[in-house]
């Protein structure tokens, strides 16, 4: 597909940024949809996995119950921690926010600027870009916090097949919010460069809507793994 | 054979537009150059897998043979079965589908061109990396289906395993990025007028096949990353001193492996769809059911997975439902089939090359399809189960379905990609060769299974009663190696020799025949604009055409905007002329010669960046062989390396624009 040749046939397009194509909507679109789908069936391979092995740890420590000697070889506490993985999800869930106004202040970022200080806020692109790669970085950091104590209390990625399946599935999610970070920030230092405006708002709109799915991958995470024992 | 007599025939160097050398091969982004790299790649893996079934035939032509030892027996079946299905069959189709479909839906390349070289320099690195392992004398031997905890350290130790988890995760990355590029290119790039129900069956077969990658490879992936990890990591998903289920390899594999199996056959399956209509001079029967068909048979193949698994003892339920679902996916297949002979019934019939190897395709597939059926019932499929009752099976549908649906595609499009026809007189002799060794081959098999012969054993005592069939099955081993030499022969001296092609050599009703033969690089001068499902014979053969539906619906859509889209327009017409042609909307191109430059159609530039993405992968995954062979540093030191390089050539690649400034 020739992209500026397209143009050149779709004078009709309003915004003029997009080809026209035989839906109206743009191939990148489509393929980021695609990508999400085929996520879809990765995150559900890793859940259904750790469902499939909850209960059949053969040693401790467990996910809900504390174990003790004779079924332990120690005392373990019980592992999960849901106040604090409850303020990490609010964290990651107030990014998906931010991430909506980033893309919303890109897309109309050739609109004069109004007037009030709170309206000129929400066209910043920079603010709220910089607002989801923080918010999503302090859930890494809640993360590898919640590694560390994790090991601590005695459970790696080697003890049983909690400890292999729940660092498996919650890594993986991990290292997907660390890619969208580092795809934000690619974004950050382009509007840096030479600002981000509507024709851009395609590329935002793909980090948006990554950046969304792995946000929902996350509260079906901490409702199956964290909320129900 | 066909003439050439209604399209005027032009020397294929004449129309062929483009730059020769290597690096422009490395750099390439045009779908044909890199459906031409997938084909020339892909039949020589084709010829590397079967040279290690004549190896594998030559070690059971007699009792207690010692042409090979055990482990390399298990090494030449595991590497037989990999090869072909995902360096083989995958990737012969992957040629189709970047050659033809982009000229099937009349666009000017797939819609991510760069990913598109992306994926195929994937592939070929994933395939020599795991060919690679031949080499350290540690090719895989845990069968192509790698069932853990057999491939887990404690029973697999040394590289064998590593080299296969690490090699099918790479070539993940192709298929997934590819399925991503398709699904995009079909649903977005179709010429004006060529809604869903106007594309071409190929088309259709491919779009759907797209579908079942780009759900299913996430599901391997994730099986063959557990077993990455319990073999370098130390996690314990497959140890079941841990508590760990026996079955969750299988669950997950055959999750993947049972739509694998029509990700190789739905593809042969459009493949027919052409040829058998073009053949037999009538628009094929039952255009919807064909459709509708192929997205059944993709619906359901997700349902019947457990049928692998009969013999494990899932219990009752398990085994009433998969064995109830496996019944149900022979309906819409076996719709395909009698819309096939219903499409023959009453045509005027043209028995070319081609056409035989479609007709043969049909016949092999009836047998393989029913035997299919049978090991739907799980009390019949206990008897038969690992043994060669199954192979025979599997090998009258991967060989007698997609391999020679796969031939007779070659026989059919090698005009289009390379300008010239093959022999017919040599093509008919491969057929037979290939039919008559294929049958004698296999269909002993179903014996020797029926008489207990176990899958997978490297040799076997004269008094077990199976040694006449071995014997048959090898002699017509030898006679489909002399037929596929008689191929290769004819692929090769034909590019030279051949008869000159013409843009229509078999009077076909499709868009990639309305175009010279091979195709400049832009494709399509003027993009065509599209009024029925076979828009070339509303110019040649309107006759054959009459009871093909022409709705305006298509028509009214295109040209209009839709909410705050334009849509349909998707195409610059440099020549400036009326994109109409007469009442069918349709033309035949003439080869100018012309380079897109001289037409004003924007090419995207050529660029080396998706190959060295795709050398950073490989380089990556490399660096994970090491951690068995105690040099921990060394393997961080690649992993990290390969990493840096690859998120380098990747930002390299996404930050440039696709083409020129303009």
């Amino acid at each position: 597909m020739t992209h500026a040749a397209a143009l050149e046939g779709a004078q009709a397009d309003p915004h003029g940024e997009h080809p026209a194509t035989s839906t109206g909507l743009d191939n990148k679109k489509l393929a980021i949809w695609a990508f999400i789908g085929s996520e879809c069936m990765l995150f559900a391979s890793l859940i259904s996995t750790y469902l499939i092995y909850k209960g059949r740890s053969v040693v401790g420590p467990y996910p809900h119950e504390a174990c003790d000697p004779p079924t332990c070889a120690q005392h373990y506490n019980a592992i999960l921690n849901i106040p604090v993985t409850s303020a990490s999800t609010f964290v990651l869930l107030m990014s998906s926010l931010a991430m909506v106004l980033a893309l919303a202040a890109v897309e109309n970022a050739d609109q004069p600027m109004p007037s009030g200080f709170g309206a000129r806020l929400l066209r910043s692109s920079k603010l709220w870009l910089w607002m989801t790669a923080i918010l999503g970085t302090t859930f890494l950091g809640f993360q590898a916090f919640e590694f560390t104590s994790f090991v601590h209390e005695g459970l790696t990625i080697r003890t049983n097949l909690f400890g292999s399946s729940f660092f498996t599935l919650t890594g993986f999610h991990g290292a997907h919010v660390t890619a969208g970070v580092i795809w934000l920030l690619t974004l950050l230092a382009i509007d840096y460069r030479r600002g981000l405006g509507p024709k851009d708002a395609i590329n935002v709109d793909m980090a948006a809507l990554y950046w969304h799915f792995v946000d929902v991958v996350w509260i079906a995470i901490f409702t199956l793994v964290y909320l129900i024992k | 054979m066909a003439t050439t007599a209604t399209a005027p025939a032009f020397a294929p160097t004449e129309s062929y537009v483009g730059e020769s050398g290597i690096w422009s091969w490395l750099t390439t982004v045009d779908h044909k150059r890199i459906g031409t790299l997938y084909l020339f790649t892909s039949i020589f893996f084709f010829l590397v897998g079967g040279i290690e079934a004549g190896m594998i035939r030559w070690q059971l032509a007699q009792p207690n043979m010692h042409f090979v030892t055990a482990d390399t027996y298990n090494q030449l079946f595991t590497m037989h079965g990999t090869t072909m299905i995902f360096l083989g069959i995958m990737p012969l189709s992957a040629a189709f589908f970047n050659y033809i479909v982009p000229l099937q839906i009349g666009a000017r390349d797939v819609a991510f061109p760069r990913l598109n070289a992306f994926s195929y320099w994937v592939f070929l690195l994933g395939g020599l990396f795991i060919n690679a392992s031949w080499f350290f004398g540690a090719a895989p031997n845990g069968g192509w289906f790698g069932y853990a905890p057999l491939t887990t350290m404690q029973y697999s130790p040394g590289l064998n395993i590593d080299f296969w988890v690490i090699g099918l995760q790479i070539l993940g990355v192709s298929s997934l990025a590819a399925s991503f590029n398709f699904i995009t290119t079909i649903v977005n790039m179709r010429a004006p007028g060529m809604n869903l129900m106007r594309m071409p069956m190929f088309t259709w077969n491919v779009f759907v096949t797209q579908f079942l990658i780009m759900l299913a490879f996430p599901v391997i992936t994730i099986a063959l990353i557990f077993l990455q990890f319990d073999r370098f990591f130390g996690t314990q998903f497959y140890e079941m001193s841990a508590g760990a289920d026996p079955l969750l390899w299988q669950h997950l594999f055959w999750i993947f492996g049972h739509p694998e199996v029509y990700i190789l056959i739905l593809p042969a399956f459009g493949l027919i769809s052409e040829i058998v209509p073009t053949f037999s001079r009538k628009p094929i029967f039952g255009y919807p059911v064909m459709a509708y068909a192929t997205m059944l048979i993709a619906f359901l193949g997700f349902g019947v997975w457990a049928h692998h698994m009969f013999a494990v003892g899932m219990g009752p339920v398990g085994d009433t439902v998969f064995g109830v679902t496996t019944m149900l996916i022979a309906i819409p297949t076996g719709v395909k089939i009698f819309n096939w002979i219903f499409t023959m019934w009453g045509g005027s019939i043209e028995f070319t090359a081609s056409m035989k190897f479609a007709i043969g395709m049909i016949c092999l597939f009836i047998i393989g399809g029913i035997s299919g059926v049978m090991h739907s019932s799980p009390p019949a499929d206990l008897q038969q189960t690992d043994t060669y009752f199954i192979v025979a099976h599997f090998h009258y549908v991967m060989f007698g379905g997609s391999m020679m649906g796969i031939f007779a595609g070659i026989y059919y499009y090698y005009p289009k990609m390379t300008g010239r026809l093959l022999n017919e007189a040599l093509g008919t002799w491969h057929f037979w060769l290939t039919f008559i060794g294929m049958n004698l081959t296999f269909f002993p098999m179903h014996f020797s299974g029926l008489m207990g012969m176990p899958r997978r054993i490297y040799t076997y005592d004269a008094n077990q009663g199976w040694s006449t069939f071995n014997l048959i099955s090898s002699i017509g081993a030898a006679v489909l190696i002399v037929g596929t030499a008689v191929f290769v022969w004819n692929f090769f001296r034909s590019f030279k020799t051949g008869a000159v092609a013409g843009n229509d050599p078999w009077k076909a009703g499709t868009l990639e025949w309305s175009i010279p033969s091979p195709p400049p690089e832009y494709n399509f001068a003027r993009i065509p604009r599209v009024t029925s499902r076979l828009p070339l014979w509303d110019v040649t053969s309107p006759r054959l055409n009459a009871e093909v539906p022409h709705t305006a619906r298509g028509d009214r859509r295109m040209d209009v905007d839709a909410g705050s889209k334009h849509v349909g327009v998707s195409h610059h017409n440099p020549t400036g002329e009326p994109t109409q042609h007469g009442e069918s909307g349709m033309h035949m191109e003439p080869a100018t010669g012309k380079s897109a430059a001289e037409l004003g159609i924007h090419m995207p530039n050529p660029t080396i960046k998706p190959l060295l993405c795709a050398v950073g992968l490989t380089w990556m995954f490399t660096g994970l062989l090491f951690i068995h062979k105690d040099k921990m540093s060394l393997a961080i030191a690649l992993i990290i390396s390969g990493a840096i390089f690859m998120t380098a050539a990747l930002y390299a690649w996404v930050l440039t624009p696709l083409e020129d400034a303009h």
